[in-house]
């Protein structure tokens, strides 16, 4: 497509008309980047765009990658501490009958584990992970709504540290990460445990529904000219299915955790069978959130793998449109299979043989894709670089994790392994190999263009290796203690059942396993100060975030990309086509057309503002707050009122006047 | 990664002959549902293997071609993609035939199982509790209801039909050399048929979270010859033995005049409590607070006097005795065969 | 990497209205997510209502007269919301000001009715089970309604200085708009459960 079409081609809307009629200021224009020379509009870009100095203009900060840095690095130690506590119930199941930690806190523990883990490592590392790079990969200068998406930040930092400072005053939930009521409900949950759980909960849901939110929208309306639905990155397609699903399957577990909440505090009966509710309620409500919530984690995590393949197989990804339609495939049936984790309640039998048949229909989908990814890569040997290796360690987990799930779609199967340590493999080799090893291989990809720097190679190898083996080792044999009658969720058992030597293999490889996330840390660390310089597209990578440079300045790119292809910086070798005419004075970006990405609107994004960090602090103090009282919600209100109209209130920039 | 593979697998099969495995094993199956499960689980899991094998040497091929030709990774060759078009297309209906194939086989096993105890004629009401399992056998004549805690004994060779449910938080039945398991719900009431083939002892425990002492809340499933169930029936029938001794009659005094008699039930005396165990025959069976300890005269005094130290957590509270009085209580129970 | 200039977007206008504009989309999904948990408490409630044979569980029946009210009055502020639309489109600064302390008094006439609803439901939300999921769905609704007003008034105090001269302010009234729509959307099938599937039982 020429440039010429994408003008001729966009049918100006009759309101165009009418806006110009009506009562307006007149537009005060600025200068524009037009003919302007690069060293001006660097400049000039570089001092609208910027964070403001000094500690409240770095809490004000509105910059997506800004954001996004503090998000992956709190994900990331919440990921250690996630992983210690997993190291700890390890230590404790190594032998029968060990001694040292009692079911007080080995039931806190594999909560905050399994909490720390979905809430506040999973879903946010693959959301922040999105929030880098979908605004550069869709060539746009900030995510859609950025002061939205500073608020969900806080909202989550503050919701992680409300979790880990109850589990320091021995005050974290001790119900499972699942929570079920009757034993969370107020009769046989005493304390503020469960509480801290429900309201944990309800917040870290909001920040991400914010993300998810402003996800969709930046990848609906803000793409650069010409990037029609068809040249969209595969992963910028996973980004927006997974925050449509995120979209429809958060407010579950809300509902879930405030219906929960309700009945802690206020006397309510939602869940009480002997007032009339039901305790099987809750777990229709929290799978109907938590099925798709494995895909939230999964789903980005197969758009990074659809972004590194084709960067070392050379070639762009088989089965473009395949892979998409799968992706959509997978959002919609995620919603239809909530029922195979409650096999073991005695729901009718037809029922359940509906749920069969719908869990075994999701292989479909995700199968085209397996074989889609292999099918890109014979075309001959590929580049064996670290992100290789660790999605090759995803083909290698991640199908073992696929075809223990197709086991745990039968009903009668589900039954004897339902709740026991072949889940608990099933379920690590698909979140651990299907989410977290490509999350290392994209560490290993995207951390030149964050950073400008290249992270070890040959430690990238060991630590690889050292993953690989640590994994399988930790959780292969736990299939197998499973099936021996080991039930999950146990602090001890007895030496008479035999299982003590398989668990010290385990936890040997447990131990093995979180010492390569030491070594990742390490260099991650050293590649951040003493890696080689990396160059603006060091794997000669066809998206556009390899077009800008590493780390991208505040502004992304100094002038908006025109895209004509899916890998556009393959299609441009020699010069990268770019629209002009955008204001330089101002937070201009393009809004563009939804389907064909025609471009529509000079619109100006928000400048930086403190009011979202206060809003998030009202918010969290509120819900803190309700622990204790429900009046908290009648107090919380004024504060929250009025950090929202701080918010929205404008302050006379030029991003707020036209 | 191969040699890896076969490290971890040899590991494995050593460490699998090694364990005593069998007791509470879904690959050792004792009884028709638990056969048919092995079968199914070992069916799926060979297939899935097989599928693993091909996906990897799908992915191993690539690794060992030479570097792809054209340097240009926009200049792609048509023929080739068209070809991999038709194997994708062929690997994706292989899959839809699989699956259609494992989820009919799924859905016939399920046939069988339900097919299992249609003929019941014994009916035993299993209620959970934090942390130990009620057992009420059901009988038309109401001086033949017995209840007692923990064992479930059945006769061999017979099916039988268990009634779960539960009075505070949602347990989990699991025998896994008999059959899957299903939930104890407050509010509702499911029911699983068990079978075992041959008389022998066969261990379960709770697979549902349910607290502090969900680790320890064992069961026993004791199949023996239908005679020599219908005699135990009877002997549980009958009230307490009658303290034998002059340190157990002391013991049967302290029982009833300390917070003991609040909760627990002994047959034949003034102990009418229910929210415990009832202890009409608990020397009789063969472990205590729901297979946390094995029963003997030394078990049962740390039970007593330690009951938070033994299974921290549990609603078994403390109460202050002298070792004289210790004693003396331990003697009583012993008793009660 | 080296550039070419290869379109120019220089005239293009700085807002948009509807579709065109980010804030609608936004808007679009936050309805999206809260209708979804509109619609998960419409379905806990059927779910426990068809558990239950004998549904309301001996309580009296609502009085459904103040919701009806309410429910008359939502209907009729559509007609003001839609006219104060396409105002909003032609960005006429007097009638849109009219027409947001109309929609201002149009917001705060049911919340005053509703608060004569909770009384109506003759229950408790502690009674039992039933009682709950009256309370929790009228509450839910009546957040949605609290929130929502704060927003027009707060938008309509703004109207009325300056900043009320901009293309994206009237961008936001167009959104207000929508969104109101949706809130009245939301409450009929609400309406419907609270006061008229008890009669059924």
């Amino acid at each position: 497509m020429s440039s010429a079409d994408l003008t001729s081609e966009r049918d100006l809307p009759p309101e165009r008309e009418a806006t110009t009629r009506g009562d307006l200021v007149p537009e005060r224009d600025g200068p524009r980047d037009t003919g302007m020379d690069d060293a001006s509009l660097h400049r000039w870009l570089a001092r609208t765009w910027r964070t403001p100095p000094g500690i409240i203009g770095a809490l004000s900060s509105v910059d997506h990658k800004v954001i996004a840095r503090r998000y992956l690095i709190t994900a990331f130690l919440f990921l250690c501490l996630g992983g210690l506590n997993a190291v700890v119930m390890r230590i404790q199941l190594s032998g029968p009958q060990r001694g040292l930690i009692g079911p007080d806190l080995y039931n806190q523990l594999f909560t905050m584990h399994g909490v720390t883990m979905m809430f506040l490592f999973a879903v946010p590392i693959v959301q922040a992970t999105g929030i880098y790079l979908v605004p550069l990969m869709v060539g746009t200068r900030n995510i859609a709504f950025p002061r939205l998406n500073a608020f969900s930040y806080w909202v989550y930092v503050s919701g992680g540290l409300f979790a880990w400072v109850s589990f320091a005053l021995s005050m974290a939930p001790d119900v499972g990460w699942f929570a079920y009521v009757p034993l969370s409900g107020p009769e046989y949950g005493p304390g503020k445990r469960a509480d801290v759980w429900a309201q944990m909960i309800t917040y870290t849901e909001v920040s991400s529904l914010a993300v998810a939110v402003a996800t969709i929208v930046t990848v609906l309306k803000q793409r650069a000219p010409g990037m029609s639905l068809d040249k969209i990155p595969l992963y910028v397609w996973a980004l927006l299915v997974t925050s449509f699903v995120v979209v429809f399957a958060m407010p579950a577990v809300m509902i879930t955790s405030t219906f929960l909440i309700l009945d802690r505090l206020v006397g309510t009966h939602i869940f009480n069978p002997a007032e009339g509710g039901d305790a099987l309620l809750f777990q229709h409500l929290f799978w109907f959130f938590g099925h798709p919530e494995v895909y939230i984690i999964f789903l980005p995590a197969t758009g990074m793998v659809s972004a590194i393949i084709p960067a070392f197989a050379r070639r762009p990804a088989f089965g473009h449109l395949g892979l998409v339609l799968s992706l959509i495939a997978v959002g919609f049936l995620s919603f239809g299979l909530w029922v195979h984790h409650m096999f073991a309640t005695g729901l009718p039998k037809l029922g359940a043989s509906f749920f069969t048949a719908s869990s075994m229909l999701i292989a479909i989908p995700n199968g085209v894709q397996i074989f889609c990814w292999l099918a890109t890569l014979w075309d001959g040997r590929p580049v064996i670089r670290t992100p290789l290796l660790f999605v090759l360690g995803f083909f290698f987990t991640f199908v073992i994790g696929g075809l223990t799930g197709v086991m745990l779609a039968s009903v009668p199967l589900d039954l004897q392994v339902h709740d026991t340590y072949f889940v608990v493999a099933h379920f690590h080799y698909v979140l651990i190999g299907g989410s977290v090893f490509p999350l290392l291989g994209a560490a290993y990809f995207w951390f030149p263009k964050i950073t400008g720097r290249m992270m070890s190679e040959r430690l990238g190898r060991w630590h690889f290796w050292l993953a690989m083996i640590g994994f399988n080792a930790a959780f292969f044999p736990m299939h197998i203690v499973g099936l021996w009658g080991m039930p999950r969720r146990v602090y001890t058992y007895p030496a008479e059942l035999g299982w003590g030597n398989i668990n010290l293999f385990i936890s040997a490889g447990a131990v093995l396993f979180f010492l390569s996330f030491v070594l990742f840390a390490f260099n991650l660390v050293h590649g951040a100060l003493r890696g080689a310089p990396a160059g603006d597209n060091p794997w000669d990578a066809g998206t556009l975030e390899w077009a800008t440079s590493s780390p991208p300045p505040s502004y992304n790119f100094a002038r908006i990309p025109v895209v004509t292809n899916v890998e556009p910086l393959w299609a441009e070798r020699e010069a990268l086509a770019v629209a002009t005419g955008l204001r330089v004075d101002a937070r201009e970006l393009i809004i563009s057309t939804v389907a064909e990405a025609h471009p529509d609107i000079r619109e100006k994004s928000a400048t930086p503002s403190i009011w979202p960090l206060l809003a998030a602090i009202a918010v969290g103090g509120t819900f803190l707050y309700s622990i204790f009282t429900p009046w908290a919600i009648v107090w919380g209100a004024a504060p929250i009122a009025i950090t929202l109209i701080g918010w929205f209130w404008p302050k006379g920039d030029p991003e707020d006047e036209e | 990664m191969k040699r890896f593979a076969s490290i971890a697998f040899g590991t494995a099969t050593a460490l699998f002959l090694q364990g005593c495995a069998g007791w509470q094993s879904a690959l050792d199956p004792k009884g028709p549902a638990a056969s048919e499960l092995a079968w199914l689980i070992w069916f799926f899991a060979g297939l899935c293997a097989v599928v693993w094998v091909l996906v990897m040497i799908a992915l191993a091929m690539p690794l060992m071609m030479r570097p792809r030709e054209p340097a240009e990774p926009l200049v792609l060759d048509a023929g080739a993609d068209n070809r991999k078009l038709r194997v994708v297309m062929t690997a994706v209906g292989l899959t839809a035939v699989i699956l259609i194939g494992l989820t009919l086989l799924s859905f016939f096993a399920n046939r069988t199982l339900a097919a299992i105890g249609s003929d019941a004629a014994l009916t035993i009401r299993v209620t959970g509790h934090q942390w130990w399992w009620e057992v009420r056998y059901e009988d038309a004549t109401p001086s033949r209801i017995l209840t007692t805690a923990n064992e479930i004994h059945i006769p061999a060779g017979e099916p039988v039909r268990l009634l779960l449910t539960s009075t505070d938080v949602i347990h989990s039945f699991w025998v896994p050399s008999l059959s899957g398991k299903l939930d104890l719900i407050p509010g509702h009431m499911n029911v699983l048929d068990i079978k075992a083939d041959k008389p022998g002892v066969y261990r379960g425990q709770c697979a549902e979270f349910c607290g502090a002492q969900h680790a320890n809340m064992g069961t026993f499933i004791i199949a023996e010859p239908r005679a020599k169930f219908d005699a135990w029936w009877n002997d549980q029938l009958q009230p307490a033995a009658a303290p034998m001794s002059g340190e157990a009659k002391a013991g049967e005094d302290l029982f009833l005049n300390r917070p003991c008699v609040m909760c627990h039930k002994i047959g034949g005396t003034p102990a009418g409590g229910t929210v415990a165990p009832d202890l009409t025959h608990v020397a009789s069976r063969q472990t205590l607070a729901a297979g946390t300890l094995t029963m003997s005269r030394g078990n049962l005094a740390a039970w007593i006097a330690d009951p938070q130290g033994v299974k921290p957590g549990s609603h078994m509270p403390v109460v202050d005795l002298s070792g004289d009085e210790l004693n003396a209580i331990v003697a009583y129970l012993e008793g009660l065969k | 990497m080296n550039q070419r200039p290869a379109l120019d977007i220089s005239d293009l206008p700085t807002f948009g209205h509807g579709p065109r504009s980010p804030t609608w989309w936004g808007t679009l999904g936050f309805m999206a997510l809260e209708g979804t948990g509109f619609a998960l408490a419409a379905g806990a409630y059927l779910y426990l209502a068809t558990l239950w044979p004998n549904w309301r569980l001996s309580a009296p029946e609502p009085n459904h007269w103040p919701g009806t009210i309410v429910t008359l009055l939502l209907i009729v502020s559509l007609v003001p919301n839609h006219i104060l639309n396409g105002y909003a489109k032609q960005c006429a600064i007097g009638p849109v000001r009219i027409g947001m302390v109309v929609m201002s008094l149009l917001g705060i006439a049911p919340l005053i009715v509703r608060w004569f609803e909770f009384p109506a439901l003759n229950i408790y939300w502690d009674t039992n089970a039933y009682g709950s999921m009256l309370w929790v769905l009228l509450g839910l609704h009546s957040t949605h309604l609290i929130t929502d007003v704060g927003d027009t008034i707060v938008l309509t105090v703004l109207m009325f200085t300056r900043h009320g001269y901009s293309g994206r302010r009237f961008g936001d009234v167009g959104d207000n708009v929508f969104y109101w729509d949706f809130v009245v959307l939301t409450w009929i099938p609400i309406y419907l459960l609270i006061y008229w599937v008890p009669r059924l039982g």
